[in-house]
């Protein structure tokens, strides 16, 4: 192939390219402090050390209704042995967000991604999305979606498998 | 350069950045936590079901044509 060839192939790969799509957090990456986000209406847990369950849901989102009894079981099962759940909001309204947690009074801790400046940095999905992430602050599952009892018995098993191997 | 290899660059580059724009999809991607308002029921058209069946079923007897929109008949206009 000619030079002016080789050059009009770059540019062209360059430009028609699709253009760098910001990439989300995935299994092995280090997850963002949640301290650091602008979270309200909500006392975080202490995380360090702990295997945390971050997920990120809204009031919208039907799957996250039927998510939030399954986190309840999971929490209460694996709480006392170090397990956090901290349930993310990325609602707009901040009544709707009330409505919900005060509808479900969950056990573990929720908060609102005021802004949805957390689940930019994230570059969630889909909605809802779960993380599972280890005593180092790694990411090691991503649930995306929330689909019944098979999402809960994935993650009793991940979590089983993290409490059991990771230890502090 | 030859004046013709020169104007099939340009005219190639040209092309080049007209497309790119079709590639570009962030600017119109409703991301997954922006579709609160997407997802609130009164966006959906067929929120109330006894509704669509009665604007159906007036719609098949004004235009006599039934089964224009999947609606099962034989398009007698009797029912």
């Amino acid at each position: 192939m000619s030079r002016t060839g080789l050059i009009l192939l770059a540019a062209g790969l360059t430009l028609l390219a699709p253009p760098m799509a910001r990439a989300g957090v995935s299994p092995g990456d280090s997850f963002p402090a949640l301290t650091s986000s602008d979270l309200a209406l909500g006392a975080l847990p202490e995380t360090s050390g702990k295997i945390v369950l971050v997920d990120f849901w809204a009031s919208w989102c039907s799957p996250c209704k039927a998510s939030f009894p399954a986190y309840g079981r999971l929490y209460t099962e694996f709480a006392p042995r170090g397990l956090v759940i901290v349930a993310v909001s990325v609602d707009e309204n901040p009544a709707d967000y009330e409505a919900f947690v005060r509808k479900f009074s969950p056990a573990f801790s929720v908060a609102l991604d005021k802004g949805q400046k957390l689940v930019r940095a994230v570059q969630v999905p889909t909605m809802p999305t779960s993380y599972l992430i280890d005593r180092g602050g790694r990411v090691r599952h991503v649930h995306q979606g929330f689909h019944g009892a098979a999402t809960e018995q994935a993650l009793r098993k991940e979590i089983e498998a993290l409490l059991s191997t990771n230890t502090p | 350069m030859k004046t013709s290899a020169r104007i099939v660059l340009l005219l190639a580059l040209a092309a080049v950045g007209a497309l790119s724009g079709c590639a570009t999809t962030n600017a119109v991607r409703v991301k997954p936590w922006e579709r609160g308002l997407l997802a609130d029921p009164t966006m959906d058209p067929n929120r109330d079901p006894l509704a669509t069946e009665m604007i159906e079923h007036v719609y098949f007897s004004r235009e006599a044509a039934a089964g224009g929109r999947g609606v099962g008949g034989a398009g007698c206009g009797c029912n």
